[in-house]
């Protein structure tokens, strides 16, 4: 084994990365004692989200079960555990309202996982009685084998809500399209800059990007995660601001990109 | 405890994959190969899980006879078939490799090839000119088609002695108000990723651990 010493206790060339992670997690935490201090904190308003409820309730008036698809990322990826975390609260609404909910999973872990968060979504709701493990299923780790399962599902089952939350790959469009030639509401969140389109073009409503991550805070209206969410965006508003300086400093001839661990501008 | 544990196995955990990140060192490398290895031995045990939770589901429905149980008889047909095959044949001759290159593999890649059709589609319902977005779409759309094509490179208009094609557009297009808003996107993406990963390594967001969290 080789020595520890040698290799050393730190990667000098990830120096910036860690700088602007301590950075983050600072704002962040500034927002959080925000938060917990009370101070009310104002949230913009993100459609996707706002619709959750009425795209829930439309198919409790409905009669018809609701879908949900996870995307086809394992657990370990932070896509799928903000997806699993929207799932609870989606699993709340359909146990208030006591709908079925219907989720094929690509992936055994985020299946067993999933069954744990509907369980007790609808425990906590006192619905116990409405949850069925058998809804929440495993279906293949084929990427076409999964989407031909959710196709068939939204077909047979005619579910009148469609959730795909969380990174999908070039079966979103099918999945999409399906949902949207069988007339259901449809919401989609994903953060694979690719798919983006064909999930506007085909869904209700999406949530792009960060609006994925924001889901669960924005429906639980839990405060100290609302802060968290406002950290997010006062860091994003630095970003901005150095992007606006670099560009700047570009413009006079100074190459910003280099202090960042980049290579300039060419 | 209940609630404890599972944080403090998070943010043990959790610090573990951050740190290792950022240090070269050889100790917490093999610690980090020890946390991947663990996941392939849950992935195998939730996988026993998940194809028993597959008969379970089309079990029943066989069982119910509700409409389309047909299907759900194929599917569970389809995997006794496939585990036998492997299992009495071996994964390299027999039965097993006929069945995933004839009849597998075609059949993923007829799904596949309907996403022609499917871009089709969500491309006329998204091109129609309905309002003034869906119009700079359309627009958008016709001149990146048209410059990805040989004809694109003749059409195109004569500014100050200077020839501009579609395909010089098209390039612009993608490279600047399309590859400006993907970043933009991605800097999103990447704080969410990174305040979630946080929120979870410090027990702030409990949301997947379930309702007593």
């Amino acid at each position: 084994m080789s020595d520890p010493a040698a290799a050393g206790w730190f990667q000098i060339e990830r120096l910036p990365a860690a700088i602007a992670t301590l950075l983050f997690a600072a704002v962040l935490f500034f927002f959080l004692r925000q938060a917990r201090r009370g101070r009310p904190l104002f949230i913009r308003r993100i459609a996707g989200l706002e619709a959750v409820e009425e795209a829930v309730g439309r198919a409790t008036e409905m009669g018809r079960p609701i879908l949900y698809c996870a995307g086809l990322d394992p657990m370990e990826e932070v896509a799928t555990v903000a997806s699993i975390n929207i799932l609870g609260q989606v699993a709340r609404k359909a146990g208030e309202y006591g709908t079925r909910l219907i989720m094929p999973n690509r992936d055994p872990i985020v299946m067993t996982v999933a069954q744990e968060v509907v369980r007790d979504a609808y425990a906590a709701v006192g619905r116990s009685d409405h949850y069925d493990s058998n809804d929440i299923y495993y279906t293949t780790q084929s990427q076409f084998g999964y989407a031909a399962a959710v196709c068939g599902v939204m077909l047979r089952e005619r579910t009148a809500t469609h959730f795909f939350i969380g990174h999908f790959y070039a079966e979103a469009l099918v999945l999409a399209e399906t949902g949207n030639s069988t007339g259901a509401i449809q919401i989609a969140g994903t953060d694979s800059d690719s798919q983006l389109p064909f999930f506007i073009c085909a869904c209700d409503y999406t949530l792009i990007g960060e609006e994925l991550y924001a889901g669960s805070v924005y429906l639980s209206r839990e405060p100290l995660l609302l802060g968290a969410l406002k950290g997010q965006d006062a860091a994003k508003a630095v970003i901005l601001a150095i992007l606006v300086l670099g560009s700047l400093l570009g413009l006079f001839g100074v190459e910003a990109g280099r202090w960042l661990g980049g290579g300039g501008a060419p | 405890m209940k609630r404890t544990g599972p944080i403090l196995l998070g943010f043990v955990v959790g610090m573990l994959m951050l740190v290792q990140f950022f240090t070269p060192n050889p100790w917490i490398a093999a610690r980090y190969n020890n946390v991947l290895d663990w996941k392939q031995v849950v992935f195998g045990v939730t996988l026993i899980l998940g194809v028993l939770s597959l008969l379970l589901h089309h079990g029943r429905r066989i069982r119910r006879r509700v409409a389309g149980w047909s299907y759900s008889g194929v599917t569970v047909a389809g995997l006794i078939v496939m585990i036998l095959a492997g299992a009495v044949f071996g994964k390299e001759r027999g039965p097993y490799p006929w069945l995933f290159a004839y009849v597998q593999s075609p059949m993923q890649s007829t799904l596949f090839a309907l996403l022609a059709f499917y871009v089709a589609s969500a491309s006329y319902r998204a091109f129609r000119a309905r309002s003034l977005h869906a119009g700079l779409l359309l627009a958008a759309g016709v001149i990146v088609m048209l410059g990805r094509v040989p004809l694109g490179e003749m059409i195109g208009f004569t500014v100050a002695g200077r020839f501009y094609s579609l395909a010089t557009l098209s390039d612009l297009v993608l490279t600047v108000p399309n590859l400006a808003a993907k970043r933009g996107i991605m800097i999103g993406v990447g704080l969410g990723m990174t305040a979630t990963a946080i929120k979870i390594i410090l027990g702030i967001e409990r949301t997947y651990l379930g309702k007593g969290a």
